[in-house]
């Protein structure tokens, strides 16, 4: 497939558009790249060479599939059936490298000798300071300089594998920051420089790119639950929601079954009405961020809210286009989680499952409370990421 | 007619554009600098909106904008200063911003706002050019207020034609693949792509942006077209003076003099 011949309601269509959501809004100096990725990227993603190496690499180095596991301790104490997707089992601890891979393996044959990224958590990060070691490639890393602090072990990772880390000391110091960095960079880089974004954000064909690269996630969990259950469709799939591009894979290959319930849980922070939030479908309006017309939390006259979660992966202002019209459409429910409740969540995971889970991904279990599933229905939680960068938060609790 | 079109047809060259950030480096100093700008002599300003996340911009206009939004400067703010200009200032205003305050402030109440201070035209870097032409092209038309786009050395002819033939005023002819505020000054490589962009016989007169700094860099720039535009420099000067008159007219003085 060469051109977007989507049907789908819920996909990006020709003009790079989620419903109302999406497009392109970038000044002039990025767009020959960016107008360079979106004639080539279906193009070069179908093309077979692609696939193999991309499938090779997916199995060989990341680890796929990554195992669904039916948590049978966590399914008694909310008493209904809940199978955790691994994502934390991939290769660098996080669902990051699926995309990390796709959009190198594209650099690539773009003809890109670096890479730029911004990252948060440092997840991302570390993800691509390691396909850019694989690769051979330089890989420069913009990280706010919050960030920098309170992730410090993914920080000394990507130095290790040969990244230079850039603090991002404008603004709010976070996520967002580092986006308008690496943007930044890349409008100083144009020709040589691919910039590989870690979520389903920035300009179209971005959004749909990375969810394409993380859709390898539901094309499993079908596969498997198929297998286990006898039919590959679930009652819930439930994920968290940074930029969003964990849910958008999690989502992705059951966006058309209706009946299938979608589940996004986003920080809330202190509370939505704390005012230390980042929770973005409650608090934000249409609007303007990276690149694509969203849900943004802004003031009255269009400046951009410095957000708060505790876990820095998903404290960012705005969500990806597709998730904005997820929401639109009442096609998934968003549910807004504290920080107590996922540090609640992330410490009965790791004492009934034996699994510490990544602080983001704290925020998806913490729906199971509210969810009141039957003992019948079938509950997808998409697991994204590990905890081990998490210890310092979690040690606090301890 | 508008103020832009008209300054072009009777002043086709050297013409200095600059840039400085509304309610900075004090919330009141938007007037005062505007005025300074017209006694000291040039030829059209750009009164730059701030914006919490500027990615096209450098250090320099980045710090001018967050401090001008902690002086509590706002669209809204903006246009109550711009308020009577039109009583003392002769010269083409134009607003440079990112498109999400306009898209809060609506998009038509913004234009409307515009044409009631007197300001002539808006450059909004993150605007597409598609966009603009399906949705918004109708209400600017409607105030007479003129879109002006960004070109830079990466856009292709076919792509310069398009925002030609859909432009008035002057395209922005961004010197460099950078952000603003680069030192690089105008370069032996630029110069290929201004004598590119000059063979092709656009309808509209071009200025140059980007690393202006100076006399030197104003006069290369001139060589290449109708004029040029200063932004980060300038920034330097209103933040490093005190006495904003005396530092505004001394810079522009300096940027023009013997022309
Ligand atoms: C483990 C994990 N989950 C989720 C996220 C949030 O990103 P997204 O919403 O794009 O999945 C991050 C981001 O750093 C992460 O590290």
């Amino acid at each position: 497939m060469t051109a977007l011949q989507n049907q789908s309601a819920y996909q990006v269509n020709e003009r790079g558009y989620y419903g109302q959501f999406g497009g392109a809004y970038i000044p002039e100096m990025l767009y020959p790249n960016v107008e360079e990725l979106r004639d080539n990227y279906l193009k070069i993603i179908a093309q077979s060479n692609f696939q193999e190496e991309f499938q090779g690499l997916l199995r060989d180095y990341v680890g796929r599939p990554t195992p669904l596991y039916l948590a049978q301790r966590l399914s008694e104490k909310y008493n209904t059936t809940i199978y955790l997707k691994r994502e934390d089992l991939c290769h660098t601890g996080a669902h990051k490298i699926n995309n990390t891979i796709g959009q190198i393996l594209l650099a690539k044959r773009l003809g890109k000798q670096k890479i730029v990224a911004e990252t948060g958590a440092g997840q991302h990060g570390v993800a691509t300071a390691t396909v850019c070691a694989l690769m051979g490639m330089e890989c420069i890393v913009y990280m706010g300089e919050i960030d920098i602090q309170r992730q410090a072990p993914n920080v000394a990772r990507m130095k290790m594998l040969g990244a230079e880390v850039r603090p991002a000391n404008s603004g709010s110091k976070t996520l967002k920051d580092a986006t308008n960095e690496a943007m930044r960079h890349w409008i100083n880089n144009p020709t040589d420089t691919h910039y590989i974004i870690g979520s389903v954000v920035g300009p179209h064909p971005y959004p749909d790119m990375v969810a394409r690269f993380q859709s390898v996630i539901s094309e499993e969990i079908k596969k498997q639950l198929l297998e286990k259950t006898g039919s590959e469709l679930p009652d819930y799939v439930i994920a968290c929601v940074g930029g969003g591009s964990n849910a958008a894979g999690a989502f992705y290959h059951f966006l058309d079954d209706e009946s299938v319930k979608l589940v996004a849980a986003e920080a809330g922070g202190h509370g939505i009405t704390s005012g230390l939030s980042a929770a973005t479908t409650f608090l934000g309006k249409i609007g303007v961020l990276h690149g694509s017309k969203s849900i943004l939390m802004q003031t009255e006259d269009g400046q951009v809210v410095e957000p708060h979660s505790i876990s820095a992966g998903l404290d960012y202002p705005g969500i990806g286009p597709m998730h904005a019209h997820l929401h639109d459409s009442h096609r998934a429910l968003f549910y807004a989680i504290t920080d107590d409740e996922s540090i609640a969540s992330a410490m009965e995971l790791s004492k009934l499952e034996g699994i510490i889970p990544a602080l983001e991904s704290a925020h998806a279990l913490a729906v199971l409370p509210y969810l009141k599933a039957t003992p019948n229905e079938t509950v997808v939680i998409n697991l994204s990421g590990r905890g081990d960068k998490d210890l310092a938060t979690y040690m606090k609790y301890l | 007619m508008n103020r832009i079109v008209s300054l072009f047809q009777h002043h086709p060259s050297h013409n200095l554009n600059v840039y400085f950030t509304a309610g900075f480096p004090k919330l009141e100093d938007t007037r005062r600098i505007l005025k300074s700008l017209q006694d000291a002599g040039a030829d059209l300003v750009e009164i730059g909106m701030p914006y919490s996340d500027p990615v096209a911009d450098g250090e320099t206009i980045q710090i001018s904008n967050q401090q001008a939004l902690e002086n509590g400067m706002s669209v809204k703010k903006l246009f109550d200063q711009l308020r009577n200009m039109r009583d003392e200032i002769k010269l083409p205003v134009l607003l440079m911003g990112y498109i999400n305050p306009v898209l809060q402030f609506g998009v038509e109440n913004f234009c409307q706002q515009c044409a009631e201070v007197g300001v002539d035209g808006l450059i909004l870097p993150d605007m597409p050019v598609d966009e603009y032409l399906e949705t918004y092209k109708p209400i600017f038309d409607q105030y007479g207020i003129l879109n002006i786009f960004l070109i830079t050395p990466q856009t292709s002819d076919k792509r310069i034609r398009q925002i030609d033939e859909n432009s008035a005023g002057f395209i922005y002819m961004v010197s460099s693949a950078s952000v603003t505020g680069s030192q690089t000054g105008v370069t032996h490589d630029m110069e290929a792509y201004f004598a590119r962009v000059n063979a092709m016989n656009l309808r509209n007169p071009r200025l140059i942006g980007f690393g202006i700094k100076d006399h030197e860099t104003f006069v290369t720039a001139c060589q290449h077209a109708a004029g040029a535009i200063i932004g980060s420099a300038f920034i330097r000067v209103v933040q490093q003076n005190e006495n904003l008159e005396e530092a505004i007219t001394t810079y522009v003085s300096s940027v023009k003099q013997g022309l």
